[in-house]
């Protein structure tokens, strides 16, 4: 299929842009296989290069000849285009529809895009597994590489090399895989250094209703308790859920079959209905003429901030068990694909302060989500304004992202990155030039050549430049756990991603460049006062006093 | 003293609110002033210190197995849960405390008793330190247009308000005489603030009193005066900041609002306000909320809502912004009253001089406005904040909202102020505690005489102001200059957890960005002084006597981490460790005189950036600082109800 098929008419004179708080620009539209481009020739306004990739729904209106066509996009920002002609307006409007819903990945953006700049290092090579577990291997010899999903047979979402218990043969893995989930038998998540406890993250175990139990599986997560110890399994749902959850098969770990683990029950909740959390949310942030009342009630109906706080209650009590109670925690919930990520990814953040920094988040980000199997694809195919009705798209990463944002407000000293990053994140989770976020598991992204045939996200962030961008000048390194305030009281609407369009970003860059503008003067003076105390050194050895008193 | 019937209690616990882990054992002293708790089974000496007249309320809860319960809720929005082990001691301390806290006289206030080490010129000094008239000469009062009326120097024609006031320079005795009998409790119209680019001015007055169909020449003519006086407008605003309804319904008590028709050239408009008593069971609501144990999201987003506390702060902020507009956008002169002038209206003209002026954005300014828009033109503090015992329908939050409403706008325009949260929430704080003699009595002839014995709280902000700035004010942004124009969009107001929530330290951030660029910016400070003197240093470093001049230095330092000790801080699990600790006066700078105790010297981490001598006041938490090294992060304190409530 060419593009050229979908594109109607590939370019409209005298198109009028509205952007929220930018100046109107008129000038020329153009439709390309990937972007919608709006140019005014002129230097000083700025062109508007849109990917039709972050286009989210379009609604179009007519007001005698002239068409108007609003863009939602996917990063909920809305602009507004005046075409002139209704017979453009439309033509565009039906393109720009056909264009942004492409089916096939491979004529996604990632596979066109030539990268404008050198890359200095692959990102696609920058957190290998082998690689992360080298600094496991430092600290322990009790987990070893198991190579058990090679081919992606044993489990379809996992990754080629996953970090078992080293007395585990490959086996027991496979055993254990055909107990769980989707074929996510227990793998290591993360490894306490100060107390050698652990976090595993896996499928829930298939018990269905004539309890079935699995010794293999009972022996993988037993082996990795400390003699005596007793270890905790964090169910992302709630007793009841995971009740009804029997019925297709699935279940929890009963009390009989694994008698050294207290299991506890928490309510994140499902897929759906976080996308309509975020579709109610969204609307209600946009609507300007809300009283008071309806602004709270909405705010309130639309239940996103319960899910922050429900996200973050359990990710720091799998960080409590682990780091106060000194036991191993296993978490999941039913597929282990989306609300055990969330729990295990922010977990370490508050655990682990090498996550805070801007490439351990980077690799947070590769372990916990990507190579961890989170279907991107499915999930973030479509965000707030989509029109069509929600098949397996959920806001889970971007809930992860807010729930980081939350900590990074109560810690702002302690995260080597601001907020941008995280905006950047949540960008390019749902429409990129980079290949990092296309398709849904590791086995998918190596079916998809990514590798070979796009760029990698990392490989542009990791530039200096970027760095410098997204670095926090609050940055102290903090080798401590963090542990958030999860009161209603300490958890805020993020009104980076939120309110982003609604109001001028003015005032809060100034309090960012003051804040940097202070911090750089101290440096400089520092070196300025550190190099004439070298300068007295040096002159008080070469020219020794004439007299002495 | 004689009103305390038991001054010790011992083996009283402390609860903790949000962590009942964390709660202590201690024994309760009663003084003149203060309830001073002292934690008994701690290493280092840990107290905390009430004052008094920070009372509000006293709840004695039915007794459970392990004592009988009181609790003792603050102006400042502090809780304390003492349990006593003798019900016969909590009757004691509850009877005692409910009489010390609602002394019947000015003299039985703190602030009569409060002694600094200062002499009496100086203590006379401290008054003068805010001048109104050189403020109105600032504002370029009086000229050609507003001149200095002498017709209240002695209060006759209103008691409750300021002896000197600015009116136009048209506006005759008679005229002024005229319309304040016209105005409820003859609060005529006079200048509030006056616009030195367009001449464009805010007067406040009280409602007219118009009934059905009455008229006063004289009032009409002053306002024709008060718009004349704004040369290049043909016409004024009157902005009632009551809702219609209400204004309506005072028509028939004979006062009411002013008729188009009969003022010449005015545009009149309702903004709805509503009144104090709407406002009060509002806070209320919206503390309950605030107390819950462990509410949920939708608790607490409910009982916000169901409380309409921002709705109301939304409303205030609203009438400011209009007012602001009128003057600045459309040059007109704004008329603003409510029911007496002195809730609403100085609600209003304040926000809307706090949008309009930069200098009302800085810290003496702001005390310059509150002096003026609130202290002379008879806010009636000692009603609202109920310093006495008095008629509890009379206590309203009146001065939170306006603190509120400038908080919010420090939000949204973060370098605008040059004044920090910790500023606001001291003024709030000493508003109710009566330690100084600023807000109490009702109006300007009362307070006349209650200054001779007491100290003035401005020169003591003003000389401890290194804690009151906010490091990213800087006078030559875009954002400092002008007028201010916010959003009202609702979700551009956020719940005020840094005064609502003020003790529940644990919900706050742990790390202050504030106090970090401000370590950062002391360190700075220091850095241009060792600059300059190295240099100076360098320049004569053939003189022999350098060798002397640079070991004085020391040796060089190494600067790794920041300023001022500043050690990353991780709290621990659900770290509420609440006010309690941190309103103990834990380190004092001068030695207080007239307490009948000595706070002990005892160090904790969080004293140094803290207030200093504000700290016999119990008001140490004023400082957010995000030490919170008492927690180490080695000590085993697991709290695992919190995060596992399920």
């Amino acid at each position: 299929m060419e593009f050229a098929e979908l594109i109607k008419t590939p370019r409209v004179d005298g198109v009028v842009l509205h952007r929220p708080f930018m100046p109107t620009v008129e000038g020329t539209l153009c439709l390309t296989g990937h972007h919608l481009i709006l140019s005014s020739r002129q230097d000083n306004t700025e062109e508007l290069w849109l990917l039709h990739s972050n286009i989210d729904s379009i609604e179009k209106r007519f007001l005698g000849s002239l068409g108007t066509i609003i863009v939602k996009c996917k990063d909920l920002r809305m602009i507004q285009l005046d075409i002139p002609g209704m017979e453009e307006c439309l033509n565009i409007g039906s393109s720009i529809e056909a264009l942004s819903t492409l089916d096939s990945v491979s004529l996604m953006y990632p596979y066109f895009y030539r990268p404008m700049f050198e890359v200095i290092e692959d990102g696609w090579n920058s957190f290998l597994p082998e690689d992360a577990f080298k600094d496991l291997e430092a600290m322990t010899d009790e987990w070893r590489l198991s190579e058990v999903n090679r081919d992606f047979r044993v489990c379809t979402t996992y990754p080629p090399l996953v970090a078992v218990p080293r007395d585990v043969d490959d086996d027991t893995l496979r055993k254990a895989a055909g107990f769980r989930h989707g074929g996510r038998f227990p793998v290591l998540s993360y490894y306490h250094k100060k107390n050698g406890m652990v976090m595993m993250r896996s499928g829930q175990p298939l018990t269905g209703t004539n309890g079935r139990r699995c010794k293999e599986d009972e022996r993988l997560i037993n082996a990795t308790l400390r003699p005596g110890k007793r270890g905790y399994v964090i169910d992302t749902r709630t007793i009841s859920v995971a009740q009804q959850a029997k019925a297709r098969g699935g279940g929890f770990e009963t009390e009989a079959n694994y008698p050294q683990w207290r299991r506890i029950h928490k309510a994140i909740e499902r897929s759906n209905v976080l996308q309509d959390s975020l579709v109610k949310l969204v609307e209600a942030c946009n609507d300007q003429s809300h009283s008071m009342d309806r602004w709270l009630s909405k705010l309130e109906a639309s239940n996103w901030q319960t899910h922050v706080k429900e996200i973050l209650t359990t990710a720091c009590l799998a960080a409590q068990c682990i780091d106060r109670e000194g036991a191993s925690v296993l978490v999941h919930g039913t597929e282990g694909t989306d609300s055990t990520l969330q729990v295990t990814s922010l977990a370490q953040i508050i655990l682990d302060p090498a996550c805070r920094t801007i490439q351990g988040f980077q690799g947070l980000v590769e372990r916990e989500w990507l190579q961890a199997g989170h279907p991107f694809a499915q999930r973030c195919s479509m965000s707030a304004y989509s029109n069509s009705k929600p098949r397996h798209e959920a806001p889970g990463f971007l809930l992860f992202l807010d729930c980081v944002w939350q900590v990074l407000r109560q810690f702002p000293c302690s995260f080597q990155f601001t907020e941008q990053l995280l905006v950047l994140l949540f960008e390019h989770a749902y429409a990129s030039q980079f290949g990092t976020f296309l398709g849904n598991s590791a086995a998918e992204r190596v079916r998809l050549s990514l590798p070979e045939k796009t760029v990698s996200l990392w490989s542009w962030v990791n530039r200096p430049q970027e760095i410098d961008h997204l670095s926090n000048p609050l940055y102290e390194p903090n080798s401590l756990v963090i542990w958030p305030s999860v009161a209603p009281q300490s958890l805020l609407l993020w009104e980076g991603v939120f309110l982003r369009w609604n109001r001028s970003p003015r005032c809060q860059e100034e309090a960012h460049e003051e804040m940097v503008h202070i911090i750089e003067y101290n440096k400089e003076l520092q070196n300025k006062v550190n190099s004439l105390r070298r300068q007295l050194a040096q002159l008080e050895t070469q020219e020794p006093p004439l007299q002495t008193p | 003293m004689e009103h305390i019937r038991l001054p010790k209690a011992e083996n009283v616990r402390l609860l903790n609110r949000l962590s009942p882990r964390r709660s202590c054992v201690g024994t309760l002293y009663l003084t003149a002033t203060h309830s001073i708790y002292v934690e008994s089974e701690t290493q280092v000496r840990s107290e905390t210190w009430v004052l008094h007249s920070l009372i509000c309320r006293l709840e004695k809860q039915v007794n459970t197995s392990t004592g009988s319960p009181l609790l003792i809720h603050c102006k400042n929005f502090q809780v304390l849960h003492f349990v006593f082990p003798q019900e016969q001691d909590c009757v004691h301390i509850q009877a005692s405390l409910q009489r010390l806290s609602q002394p019947e006289q000015y003299e039985e206030l703190y602030c009569f008793s409060y002694k600094p080490n200062v002499d009496e010129a100086e203590r006379k000094e401290e008054w003068s330190f805010l001048n109104l008239k050189a403020e109105y000469r600032r504002l370029g009062i009086p000229n050609s247009l507003w001149k200095s009326s002498p017709v209240n120097q002695s209060y006759k024609v209103s008691d409750t308000y300021p002896a000197e006031l600015y009116v136009p320079e048209s506006a005759t005795q008679q005229v002024i005489v005229g319309s304040s009998k016209f105005r409820s409790r003859g609060r005529f119209p006079t200048l509030s603030y006056y616009c030195k680019d367009n001449q464009a001015a805010i007067c406040r007055s009280s409602q007219p009193l118009s009934g059905f169909s009455a008229r006063c020449l004289e009032d009409e003519q002053l306002l024709e005066a008060i718009r004349r006086s704004n040369p290049r407008s043909d016409f004024m605003y009157v902005v009632d900041t009551r809702p219609k309804l209400n204004a309506i319904a005072n028509r028939a008590a004979g006062k009411g609002y002013e008729n188009e028709d009969h003022y010449s050239n005015i545009k009149f408009q309702f903004i709805s306000i509503e009144n104090i008593h709407v406002m009060r069971s509002s806070q209320q609501k919206m503390l309950d909320v605030c107390e819950l144990r462990t509410p949920s999201m939708a608790n607490f987003l409910e009982g916000l809502e169901g409380s309409g506390w921002l709705k109301h702060i939304k409303a205030v902020l609203d009438a400011g912004v209009f007012v602001a507009k009128a003057i600045s956008e459309e040059g007109a002169s704004v008329l603003v009253h409510c029911s007496d002038g002195w809730d609403r209206t100085a609600q209003v003209c304040s926000v809307a001089c706090v949008l309009l002026e930069p200098y009302y954005r800085s810290l003496k300014g702001l005390m310059v406005l509150i002096e003026r828009e609130w202290v002379s033109f008879g806010h009636k503090f000692s009603h609202r904040c109920n310093h006495l015992d008095g008629d509890s329908k009379e206590v309203s939050p009146v001065m939170d909202q306006f603190l509120e409403c400038v908080w919010q706008l420090t939000e949204q325009f973060p370098c605008a102020f040059e004044f920090n949260e910790r500023f606001l929430i001291a003024v709030h704080h000493h508003m109710y505690a009566c330690q100084y003699g600023n807000f109490v009595g009702n109006n300007q002839r009362e307070r006349q005489q209650l200054r001779d014995k007491t100290h003035s709280l401005w020169k003591h902000l003003w000389d401890t102001r290194g804690d009151y700035i906010n490091p990213l004010y800087r006078t030559d942004n875009c954002q400092s200059q002008g007028v201010l124009r916010p959003s009202t969009a609702p979700y551009c107001f956020k719940f005020w957890s840094g005064l609502y929530n003020r003790f529940d330290r644990g919900m706050h951030p742990r790390q202050s960005v504030e106090d970090y660029l401000m370590a950062v910016r002391e360190e700075t400070v220091q850095l241009e002084e060792q600059l300059a003197s190295h240099k100076e240093v360098r320049a004569s470093a053939k003189c022999p006597k350098c060798k002397s001049v640079y070991s004085e230095e020391g040796p060089p330092l190494s600067w790794g981490l920041a300023p001022g000790g500043f050690v990353p801080q991780a709290g621990t699990p659900q770290d509420y460790s609440g006010g309690f600790i941190a309103s103990s006066p834990c380190q004092q700078r001068s030695p207080v005189d007239g307490l009948a105790f000595t706070p002990p010297q005892n160090q904790t981490s969080e004293a140094d950036l803290s207030v200093g001598s504000e700290q016999e006041s119990g008001i140490a938490d004023v400082s957010f600082n995000s030490q919170l090294s008492e927690e180490g992060p080695g000590e085993p304190d697991p709290d695992d109800a919190a995060y596992s409530a399920a």
